[in-house]
C-alpha cells in the first residue's frame, strides 16, 4: 500500500480548499491508503489548521517553527526533506508555492515529479497513469510514471473535488523536533497587497466580465453600459489586465480576485482553467464566443455563439425597455 | 554580471490552433508556427535591462535541435551577447528533469552570477528552473515578477502569488530564477536585426561534450513519461441559445429575471 | 535743376555725410545676412541626400501654381486673400525696394528698364500695392490679437504663444511701406510747395494721402522727413532681411526653394536612404531618423519653411481627437531645434552635438498616432512633407526595437502568418465559400490562369464582417464578364501600414513574396476593393502589371453599358460618400466613385462639408487598428457625425478598414438606427439587375 503525504497550505489559521481536494486526490491514487496531512507553520494558526485538517485525514504532522511562520518553499523542503520518507507520494496543489516547493522538492528526493495533473488513474502496481494539458489547455496527454521509490505529484485546483465528509478524526502528530535548524539563502520580506481599485468585484452579485473577445480597449464601454443596466460590475480575464486596459483588481482568475457571485456573465473569455479558477461557489453562468469550440461552454450554464460586441448593446437595450 | 537565459522554441499557441493527431502520438505539426517561449523572451529582456544597467554579459542556451537555433538568434538579436544550442540526439524524449540536467552540465562549464528561465513554457509544467536551482543547489525563486540588484551578493524580487499580491524576498547570488510575464516590456526584434546575426557562430555542445551519460537523459533516463495526446469525452455543457439576436436577448432577459442577474 | 529736398545721397549731418549710412547699412545688413543663411546651410549640407533635382519643368509648373498664383491659400479664404495681398505686393515692390537702397548712394537711380512706360505703369502699380499691403497687414494685426484665429494657438505644453512673433514682423511690414511712402510724399509736398512740377502720385495711394497731409509741412520739416523716412526704410529693410532667417518668416526666403523641390508623386514612401538600393539595404548601420542628421536636407528645409499657420494641424484629424500629434509643431520644434544646435551666437560657435529625437523634441505616442492620411501636406501651402518624416522617425523606433507592445504582436503575426491577426494561410480562402450566386472564385495557378487578379488583401479574407465586401466584389467582377481569380493562400498582406510604420525589411520581404507570386500568375491587371492594397501594389511595389481599384472598374464597366443597376429602394435612405485617404487625397481618385453611386437610379446623394481632398480620416487602417493612442475621441465618431450633420443616414465608403472604423463609432457614438454603413461594392452588389 502506497503511503501517500497531502501538504497543506493554509492562511490566518484556515486551511486551503485544496486540503478537502488532496483527500478526494489521495483516494484516486489508492483507495485503501490513509493518507497523512503535513502542516508547516508556528503558533495558534497552524494549532488550527491542524485540528481542523484532523477531520478529514487520519494523521497530520504538525511542524512548528518560527522560521516557517510564513512558507518559504526553501525551508519548507528541507524541512520535508528530514521528515518524508523516501517512499512516499507526496501531494501538493498546484498554486504559486507549490510551483516553488515541488519541482526542487522531487530533484532533491530523486523523485518523479508531475505538474498540474488534472485526473488519475488508480495505481497500477506502482505505475501511475495521470492526465495533464499542454500548449494552453488546448491539447490533454496521459503520462506515467513509476512510483516504487516514491512521487512528488502536483494537483490543479478544483480537478478533485473536496471530501466534504470530515469522517477521519485523525490524530495530530507534532514533527517539530525532527526538523532541527532551518536557515535558508532566500528570506522573505512582506506581501505587498494588489492595490485595491475603485471597485471591488467580490462584493458583487452579478458581473459582467468580459475578455478577449472584447478585442479594443474602447468596446469596454459597451460591458459598463450593460453593467449599469444590470445593476451589476465589469470584471475581466487576464489579457485584459496585461494590456493595461483595465486595473488588476478587476481580475477573476487564480492570479487575480476569487469571486463566489450569483451570476456571471462570460463575454468573450476562452475559458481557461487559471481564470475558471477564480470562480467559486458554482454561479449561474452565461457564456457568449464567437468560437463554438471555446472550452467556456464546457463549464457555462447558458452558451451562445456570437460577436459579443453586437450582444451586449442588444441586451442592454432590451433591459432598458 | 553573467546572466544565462534558457530559452525554448514553441508553438505559437497564439496563431496556432492546436489539434491532435488521429493517432494520438502528437499535435498536428504541419500548420505550426513557432517562436521563442513568450515566458523566456521576457526573460531575456530583464537580463538585458539588468546587465545595461549593472554591465556584464547575457548568454541565451535552449536545449533543442537545429531549428532551435532560430530562437537563439533571435533573442541576440534582441541583444543577448552569447548563444549556445544543446543538441544531441540521446536527449531526446528528455523529461523535466533530463532538461534540467542537461542545462546543469553547461552551466557549470561557465561561471554565471544569474539563472533565469521562463515560468513555464508550452507544456505547462513550470519545472525546469526549480529543478534546476535544486541540482546546482542553488536559491531559486519562481513567478518572479520585480528584480532589483541590491549588490554584487544580493537581489531583492518580487514574486506573484494569489490575489494580485506580491511578496517580496531577498536572494543571495549565485540564483536561479524563473520569471513571470509581464514583468517587462520586451524590445521589438524586426528582421532586420535577425538579419544582423545571421552569420554570428552558435555554438553546439552534445552529450560528450558536456560529459553527460546518454542513459541518464532522454527517453532512456526519463522517469516521466507521455504516454498519448488524447481529445477527452466533452460532458454536457452550457445549453446552446439557438435564434437571431433578438431572440437570444430575450431570452436571456427572461433568465437574468429568473436568477437574480438584474438589479 | 535743383531737387526740392536733398537726397540722402547728398546729405549732411553737421559734417558727416550721411552717404557713409547709405553704404554702412547695406553692407552690414548683407554681411549679417550672408553669415546667418551660412549657418543656417550647414545642418543641410550634413543631412541626408535628397533625390530633388528630377522632372524640372514638373517643378517649375509648381512653383508657378504653388508659389507664385498661391493655388493653396484661399482654403482658408480670409487668411489667403489677405496673403495674397501681402505676397503680391512685396513681389511688385521688390524692384523699388531695390531702387531704395542704391538710391542711398546714387540720387536719381532708377531700375534698368523702369524709365519711360513701363516705368510709369510700375510706379502706379507700386503705389496701390504699398497701400493694400498696408491695409492688409491692418487687417491681420486686428485678425491676430482681437479675433484670434484657433489654429493659431499654442496649447501650454508646446510652449508659449507665437503672436508677438507674428505682430511684430506685420509691424515691420507696415514700417517699410509707411516710410517708403513718407519718403516719395514728403519729396512730392515739397515739389508742389516750391511750385515744382512735382512727381504724379497715384491718387488714393498712400504715397498721396501723406503728400497730401504734408502740404502745410514746413520746408525743413519735409526734409528730416524725407532722410529719416529714407533711413528708416533702409535700417528696417536690412534689419527685416536678417530678421527671416531666425523665425517663420524665413519661409519668405526659402518658400520657393521649398515648393520647388516638393515632393511631385504622392502614396509612395521615401527609400530608406536616397542612392542606396533595395538590396543594399543590409549593409546600413542605421534604419531611420534618430537624430536631427538624420533626416533629408530637404525635410531640415521644411522646418526652415513651415510658416506656422496651423492649417495643417486643422485637418490632422490625430489633432482633432486630441491624441498627442500637431503636425505644425513637428515642424516648429524641429526648426528650434536646429537652430538651437546650430547656433548664431557667438559667432564661431560650435555646433552642438545631436541627440536622440524621441525622448527629447518629440514623443513616441506623437509618431506612433499619425494615419499617415495625407490631410497635412495636401493643405500646406509652401510644400512641406510629414509623412515621410513620420515613417522615417518610426523606422528609427524600429531599429532600435522600441516598438510598443500592441503593435508587436501583429508584426511578428505578419511576419509568421502574412496578416496581422496570426491566421492560417489557408483560411484566407474561407470567404469564397459562401459565395452562392453560381460561380466559384477561381484560385491562380499554372493550370488555372486568368487575365485578373483580383487581390484581397487580409481584412477582407479574414475578417467576417469584411468578407462580404470580397464577396460583393467578386460577385461584380463575375457579373461583369471579368475573367479573373485570387492568389488564395499565396497571397500576403501587403504590407502597406508595415512599411508606413517603419518596419522596412519586413516589408520588403513581403513585397517580394507578393512580387513573384503575382508575376508567376501571369495576370496583366490588378484590381483590388481595398485602397491599401491598391496604393501598396501602385506605389509602394514595382514591375508589377497596372493596377486599378474597383471603383474605377466599375465607372468604366458601367459607362460602357456591361453592367445594368436597377433602381434604389423608395425607402428614406439618404447616401454620403466617404472619400478613403488612400483613394482619394494620395490617388487623386474622387470621382469615379461617385460616378458609380449616381449610376444607381433615384440615388440620394449630399455631400459633407468635408469631403474629397478634405476628407476626414476615419481613424485608419492595418497596423492602425491595434496601436492604442491616447485620445479624447475617436476619428469615426467624428466623422459619422458629419455625415448625420450633412443631412445623410447611410455612408458609403470604398475601404473595408473605412467601413470597420464607421461601423464601430456608429456603435459607440449610440447612433444605430440613425446610421448604417456599407461599402461601395456590397451597395452595387445589391443593384445589379
Amino acid at each position: 500500500m502506497a503511503q501517500i503525504f497531502a501538504y497543506i497550505r493554509h492562511k490566518d489559521g484556515v486551511a486551503d480548499d485544496s486540503a478537502l481536494e488532496l483527500v478526494n486526490a489521495a483516494k484516486q491514487i489508492d483507495s485503501g491508503a490513509a493518507a497523512t496531512a503535513v502542516v508547516t507553520g508556528s503558533g495558534a494558526e497552524l494549532e488550527a489548521v491542524c485540528s481542523q485538517v484532523a477531520a478529514s485525514y487520519a494523521q497530520v504532522w504538525k511542524v512548528d517553527h518560527a522560521a516557517l511562520a510564513y512558507p518559504n518553499a526553501e525551508l519548507v523542503r528541507k524541512a520535508l526533506l528530514k521528515l518524508l520518507p523516501a517512499t512516499g507520494i507526496l501531494l501538493v496543489a498546484h498554486d504559486t508555492f507549490g510551483m516553488d516547493l515541488s519541482p526542487g522538492l522531487a530533484v532533491k528526493m530523486n523523485l518523479p515529479f508531475v505538474s498540474d495533473v488534472i485526473a488519475m488513474d488508480s495505481l497500477d502496481g506502482t505505475a501511475l497513469k495521470l492526465v495533464r494539458q499542454e500548449y494552453g489547455g488546448m491539447a490533454h496527454t496521459h503520462v506515467t510514471c513509476d512510483t516504487a521509490a516514491g512521487a512528488v505529484i502536483n494537483t490543479r485546483a478544483g480537478a478533485f473535488a473536496p471530501d466534504e465528509s470530515k469522517a477521519a478524526a485523525g490524530q495530530v502528530v507534532d514533527k517539530s523536533g525532527a526538523v532541527g535548524d532551518l536557515a535558508a539563502t532566500r528570506a522573505f520580506l512582506e506581501v505587498v497587497a494588489a492595490e485595491a481599485g475603485d471597485v471591488d468585484i467580490t462584493k458583487s452579485d452579478v458581473l459582467v466580465s468580459i475578455g478577449r473577445g472584447i478585442e479594443d480597449q474602447e468596446n469596454i464601454e459597451l460591458a459598463e453600459e450593460l453593467a449599469q443596466a444590470m445593476g451589476a460590475v465589469v470584471s475581466c480575464s487576464r489579457p485584459i489586465v496585461d494590456a493595461k486596459w483595465l486595473e488588476k483588481a478587476r481580475q477573476v482568475g487564480t492570479s487575480g480576485q476569487t469571486v463566489k457571485p450569483k451570476v456571471y456573465m462570460a463575454l468573450g473569455i476562452s475559458g481557461s482553467f487559471q481564470h475558471l479558477g477564480g470562480i467559486k461557489g458554482n454561479p449561474f453562468m452565461i457564456a457568449v464566443n464567437k468560437n463554438p469550440k471555446a472550452p467556456i461552454f464546457q463549464v457555462a450554464d447558458v452558451g451562445i455563439v456570437a460577436d459579443i460586441l453586437e450582444f451586449m448593446p442588444e441586451l442592454t437595450e432590451k433591459i432598458a425597455k | 554580471m553573467e546572466i544565462l537565459v534558457c530559452v525554448k522554441r514553441v508553438p505559437d499557441t497564439a496563431e496556432n490552433e492546436i489539434e491532435v493527431k488521429g493517432d494520438g502520438s502528437d499535435i498536428e505539426r504541419d500548420d505550426l508556427v513557432y517562436s521563442v517561449n513568450e515566458w523566456d523572451n521576457y526573460a531575456v529582456e530583464e537580463a538585458l535591462q539588468i546587465r545595461d544597467k549593472v554591465g556584464g554579459a547575457v548568454t541565451v542556451v535552449s536545449v533543442g535541435d537545429d531549428e532551435s537555433e532560430e530562437v537563439l538568434r533571435r533573442e541576440m538579436a534582441m541583444g543577448a551577447d552569447k548563444g549556445v544550442l544543446l543538441s544531441d540526439d540521446a536527449f531526446e524524449g528528455s523529461d523535466g528533469a533530463g532538461v534540467a540536467a542537461i542545462l546543469k552540465a553547461e552551466i557549470e562549464k561557465g561561471k554565471y552570477d544569474l539563472i533565469l528561465t521562463g515560468a513555464q513554457a508550452d507544456d505547462g509544467a513550470a519545472q525546469v528552473g526549480g529543478m534546476l536551482a535544486a541540482m546546482l543547489d542553488l536559491p531559486f525563486a519562481s513567478l518572479v515578477n520585480a528584480i532589483e540588484v541590491i549588490d554584487g551578493n544580493t537581489l531583492k524580487v518580487g514574486r506573484e502569488i494569489e490575489g494580485g499580491n506580491q511578496e517580496m524576498n531577498e536572494i543571495s547570488l549565485p540564483c536561479v530564477l524563473s520569471i513571470q510575464t509581464g514583468i517587462n516590456e520586451p524590445r521589438y526584434v524586426g528582421i532586420r536585426g535577425i538579419r544582423k546575426v545571421a552569420s554570428v557562430e552558435i555554438p553546439v555542445h552534445g552529450a560528450s561534450q558536456l560529459g553527460i551519460e546518454p542513459a541518464s537523459v532522454g527517453a532512456a533516463g526519463a522517469k516521466v513519461r507521455r504516454l498519448d495526446y488524447f481529445v477527452p469525452e466533452l460532458g454536457e455543457g452550457a445549453e446552446m441559445l439557438e435564434g437571431d439576436m433578438d431572440e437570444i436577448c430575450d431570452k436571456v432577459l427572461e433568465l437574468l429575471k429568473a436568477k437574480g442577474g438584474l438589479k | 535743376m535743383q531737387p526740392a529736398l536733398i537726397a540722402p545721397a547728398n546729405y549732411t549731418v553737421g559734417v558727416v555725410p550721411t552717404i557713409i549710412l547709405s553704404l554702412l547699412i547695406p553692407v552690414a545688413g548683407v554681411a549679417a545676412f550672408a553669415y546667418i543663411i551660412a549657418i543656417r546651410l550647414a545642418p543641410l549640407v550634413k543631412a541626408n541626400p535628397d533625390m530633388r533635382w528630377d522632372k524640372i519643368p514638373q517643378r517649375l509648373f509648381s512653383v508657378a501654381k504653388i508659389w507664385l498664383a498661391q493655388w493653396r491659400h484661399p482654403r482658408y479664404r480670409l487668411a489667403g486673400v489677405l496673403h495674397i495681398l501681402i505676397f503680391a505686393g512685396f513681389l511688385i515692390l521688390s524692384v523699388r525696394s531695390i531702387e531704395m537702397v542704391v538710391l542711398g548712394l546714387a540720387p536719381n537711380f532708377v531700375m534698368p528698364g523702369f524709365g519711360g512706360l513701363l516705368g510709369t505703369i510700375y510706379r502706379l502699380l507700386q503705389s496701390y500695392a504699398a497701400t493694400w499691403v498696408l491695409g492688409a497687414v491692418i487687417v491681420a494685426v486686428v485678425r491676430r490679437t482681437v479675433f484670434k484665429p484657433e489654429r493659431y494657438r499654442v496649447p501650454a505644453r508646446y510652449g508659449k504663444d507665437h503672436t508677438a512673433e507674428a505682430v511684430f514682423v506685420l509691424g515691420l511690414i507696415a514700417i517699410l511701406m509707411v516710410t517708403e511712402s513718407l519718403f516719395e510724399a514728403s519729396l512730392t509736398a515739397a515739389e508742389a510747395q516750391q511750385g515744382m512740377h512735382g512727381q504724379w502720385l497715384a491718387p488714393l495711394s498712400l504715397a498721396w494721402m501723406f503728400k497730401t497731409m504734408l502740404l502745410e509741412t514746413s520746408g525743413a520739416a519735409l526734409q528730416k522727413i524725407h532722410i529719416i523716412a529714407y533711413y528708416l526704410h533702409d535700417l528696417t529693410f536690412f534689419f527685416f532681411l536678417c530678421f527671416l532667417p531666425l523665425g517663420k518668416h524665413f519661409h519668405v526666403i526659402s518658400s520657393i526653394f521649398n515648393v520647388f523641390f516638393m515632393r511631385l508623386r504622392r502614396g509612395n514612401i521615401k527609400p530608406v536612404k536616397h542612392g542606396v538600393s533595395d538590396e543594399q539595404l543590409d549593409d546600413l548601420e542605421s534604419f531611420g531618423v534618430k537624430k536631427l542628421e538624420d533626416f533629408t536636407w530637404k525635410h531640415i528645409l521644411d522646418f526652415y519653411t513651415c510658416v506656422d499657420c496651423g492649417r495643417c494641424s486643422d485637418n490632422c484629424p490625430a489633432n482633432a481627437v486630441g491624441r498627442p500629434l500637431s503636425p505644425r509643431f513637428i515642424s516648429i520644434k524641429g526648426r528650434d531645434y536646429t537652430y538651437r544646435n546650430y547656433p548664431l551666437y557667438p559667432i564661431g560657435a560650435a555646433f552642438a552635438k545631436s541627440d536622440d529625437l524621441i525622448g527629447t523634441i518629440y514623443s513616441e505616442d506623437e509618431i506612433w498616432s499619425c494615419t499617415t492620411c495625407g490631410a497635412c501636406e495636401q493643405e500646406c501651402p509652401v510644400g512641406i512633407e510629414y509623412i515621410d518624416k513620420i515613417v522615417d522617425l518610426r523606422r528609427g523606433m524600429v531599429d532600435e526595437g522600441n516598438v510598443p507592445q500592441s503593435l508587436q504582436k501583429p508584426l511578428g503575426a505578419l511576419e509568421k502568418r502574412g496578416n496581422p491577426w496570426g491566421k492560417l494561410e489557408k483560411k484566407r480562402l474561407e470567404w469564397t465559400k459562401e459565395l452562392n450566386n453560381g460561380f466559384e472564385v477561381n484560385v491562380l495557378s499554372q493550370k488555372n490562369p486568368a487575365d485578373t487578379l483580383y487581390f484581397v488583401d487580409s481584412i477582407t479574407s479574414y475578417d467576417d464582417r469584411m468578407q462580404a465586401i470580397g464577396r460583393a466584389t467578386a460577385t461584380l467582377l463575375h457579373r461583369s464578364g471579368c475573367d479573373f481569380g485570387i492568389l488564395g493562400k499565396d497571397e500576403k498582406d501587403s504590407g502597406h501600414e508595415v512599411r508606413r510604420f517603419g518596419e522596412e525589411m519586413l516589408f520588403q520581404a513581403i513585397k517580394d513574396h507578393n512580387s513573384a507570386a503575382i508575376l508567376a500568375s501571369g495576370v496583366k491587371r490588378i484590381v483590388t476593393a481595398d485602397p491599401h492594397a491598391f496604393n501598396a501594389l501602385k506605389n509602394d511595389y514595382d514591375g508589377l502589371p497596372p493596377v486599378e481599384h474597383i471603383a474605377q472598374f466599375l465607372a468604366r464597366t458601367i459607362r460602357d453599358g456591361r453592367l445594368a443597376l436597377k433602381p434604389a429602394e423608395a425607402d428614406d435612405s439618404v447616401y454620403t460618400y466617404h472619400d478613403p485617404c488612400y483613394l482619394g487625397r494620395h490617388n487623386a481618385l474622387y470621382d469615379e466613385p461617385r460616378q458609380v453611386l449616381d449610376a444607381i437610379p433615384g440615388m440620394r446623394r449630399v455631400e459633407m462639408e468635408r469631403c474629397r481632398d478634405r476628407s476626414f480620416c476615419c481613424g485608419g487602417g492595418g497596423l492602425m487598428l491595434f496601436y492604442e493612442p491616447e485620445e479624447e475621441t475617436r476619428m469615426g465618431v467624428l466623422r459619422v457625425e458629419m455625415a448625420a450633420k450633412a443631412g445623410a443616414n447611410v455612408i458609403v465608403t470604398a475601404c473595408p478598414f473605412c467601413l470597420v472604423n464607421m461601423e464601430d463609432a456608429i456603435k459607440v457614438a449610440g447612433m444605430e438606427g440613425k446610421m448604417a454603413a456599407i461599402d461601395l461594392a456590397e451597395l452595387v452588389a445589391r443593384h445589379v439587375a
